[in-house]
């Protein structure tokens, strides 16, 4: 007797090719640098890290570069303890949006070096580079933030 | 003015982990033809079909409304497919709503579904971005941080999301469609579930399920059918960029804004005294506190003081969520759909046992992607 195939599992992928573009391209170029450059609006003033080229509010262009310093404040975080298909950190983690100083949106990095249960909002941290020869164009050139020492 | 629309038919599935009885065909039929036989109706009757659902790689099919066009009766029909992320149920009922007010359509099927047991969401909304460490964790871990600045910011008692959690699916034991019946789940049970994404414990997150639902919606000339009909007072839709400079992603804008103009629609100035029930989009137990805040339920600060009070239980003085919500059942393009459902249930008197005696005007609420899309409709028992 053979059974009914009521339903088959079948992988899927997804291949492409990504361009970032003209402001992202910039920023991670420095990134390979070391450096952290944000774009500031024209018209609001608010610097962008990662820049997009345009502010989102004023939808205007944004040419002016601006260098960040290497430290910043968490704005949010989640301690996350749950595995999931392609997870490239080992659980628990702290994912915290990071605001630069200079800066007025935050992006998401990691946070170490400091038991979890003592991180908050509003504390001061600042970006634990990898070894120089694994810097690339990555945000991934910076291994995580950690609590400044101030 | 645009023309009054009816919703004259209501169907929903048994919402549950795996429907492996069925193929995402027959979920669909499933739902639109409890629908339509609430209505009265045939697929015969039906002029077009407006279709919505989350992004196709929670079940891995490319534009699935092209072969679910066949079962759903549209061939030779005008056939819409919407897409606002986990909003898109409640979006996709108002583009078909629109149909009727602007007079194009005398009768439209709406329907949306999900079938996540078909591929992996937690996947699926966990893309890697190129030329950045992958560190958000799905749903859960997008939204996890916002928790925690409400938290912060309103001072509320940590465990007011235990409190949701378990005041829903108590409510959702009540609805026969809902994905889980938790009849006996405990305040402590919740409070010592896996800690998935700090602060959004198991039990404070809903579940993955595979569901649809449907809705007949009618012009005035076309709204007689066999249980009285609700009417639409009020739908709106906004947006906003998931990221710019000094965005408020705990009390956005756009939902504000999208609220504000739907009570204006259906003259409405306080939503709290005038709502009978309210079905919000609730995918982790914290949102509620936060959304009474968006909705204008209550003070900034305040929305978690009507949790805590027992406000917002199926007895409160402003019921949300009795059918469960998404704690109970989570198939993510039908959510916001069912939550529009739920809300015109209750002002047609079907709700069964959760429903609210005598309910006269309802809200439903969806909001989707990264706090980024809201639809919002305001239902009422009489002809605006
Ligand atoms: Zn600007």
């Amino acid at each position: 007797m053979s059974e009914d195939v009521t339903g088959i599992v079948v992988p899927i992928h997804l291949d492409y090719t990504y361009t970032p573009g003209v402001a992202a391209s910039r920023f991670l170029r420095h990134i390979a640098e070391g450096n952290y450059v944000g774009q500031r609006c024209p018209k609001c003033k608010k610097v962008y890290v990662p820049p997009r080229g345009s502010c989102p509010t004023c939808g205007v262009p944004t040419d002016e570069e601006v260098e960040l310093k290497q430290t910043g404040t968490i704005t949010a975080f989640c301690i996350v303890n749950i595995p999931f298909a392609g997870q490239a950190v080992e659980c628990p983690y702290v994912s915290a949006t990071i605001q630069l100083d200079g800066a007025d949106i935050g992006f998401y990095h990691l946070i170490q070096e400091i038991p979890y249960d003592q991180i908050h909002i509003g504390m001061r941290v600042e970006a634990v580079w990898k070894p120089r020869e694994e810097w690339g164009t990555t945000t991934e050139s910076i291994a995580h933030f950690k609590p400044t020492d101030a | 003015m645009a023309n009054p629309c009816a919703i004259i038919g209501i169907g929903q599935t048994k919402h549950d982990t795996k429907r492996e009885d069925c193929s995402q065909i027959d979920l669909v039929r499933e739902a639109a033809k409890r629908a339509l036989e609430d209505a009265g109706l045939t697929w015969r009757d039906i002029d077009a079909v407006v279709i919505g659902k989350a992004p196709d790689t929670f079940e891995g099919v490319m534009m699935p409304e092209l072969f679910l066009a066949d079962a759903l009766g549209a061939v030779g029909k005008p056939m819409l497919r919407v897409h606002t992320a986990g909003s898109v149920g409640g979006s996709t009922a108002l583009v078909a709503a629109s149909l009727i007010q602007a007079g194009v359509h005398d009768r439209v099927l709406t329907v949306a579904y999900e079938k996540q047991s078909e591929s992996d969401a937690m996947w699926a909304l966990a893309m890697k971005i190129p030329f950045s460490p992958p560190l958000v964790a799905g749903a859960g871990g997008y939204f996890a941080p916002h928790i925690r600045k409400y938290i912060a910011q309103s001072k509320a008692p940590d465990d007011i999301g235990i409190k949701v959690a378990v005041k829903d699916r108590l409510n959702g034991v009540k609805n026969p469609y809902a994905h889980l019946h938790l009849p006996n789940i405990t305040y402590e049970e919740v409070r010592d579930s896996l800690m998935l994404w700090d602060p959004i414990r198991y039990l404070e997150t809903c579940p993955s399920s595979d569901g649809a639902c449907a809705m007949v919606l009618a012009s005035e000339s076309a709204s007689n059918a066999p249980t009285r009909p609700a009417w639409v007072h009020g739908g709106a839709m906004r947006s906003e960029p998931t990221m710019f400079a000094g965005r408020d992603e705990v009390n956005p804008i756009a939902g504000q804004e999208c609220a504000r103009d739907v009570y204006k629609q259906a003259g409405i100035s306080d939503p709290r005294k005038e709502f009978d029930a309210a079905e919000i989009y609730v995918p982790f137990s914290w949102f509620e506190a936060m959304w009474m805040e968006n909705l204008h339920f209550a003070p900034i600060g305040d929305g978690w003081k009507m949790t805590d009070t027992g406000a917002t239980a199926i007895d409160g003085d402003m019921p949300i969520n009795p059918s469960g919500g998404v704690m109970c059942s989570n198939p993510i393009g039908a959510s916001g759909m069912l939550r529009f459902a739920e809300a015109a249930m209750q002002v047609r008197g079907q709700a069964g046992e959760h429903q609210i005696d005598g309910a006269r005007l309802a809200l439903g609420h969806a909001y989707g992607g990264g706090s980024q899309y809201y639809a919002m409709w305001v239902v009422g028992s009489e002809k605006p």
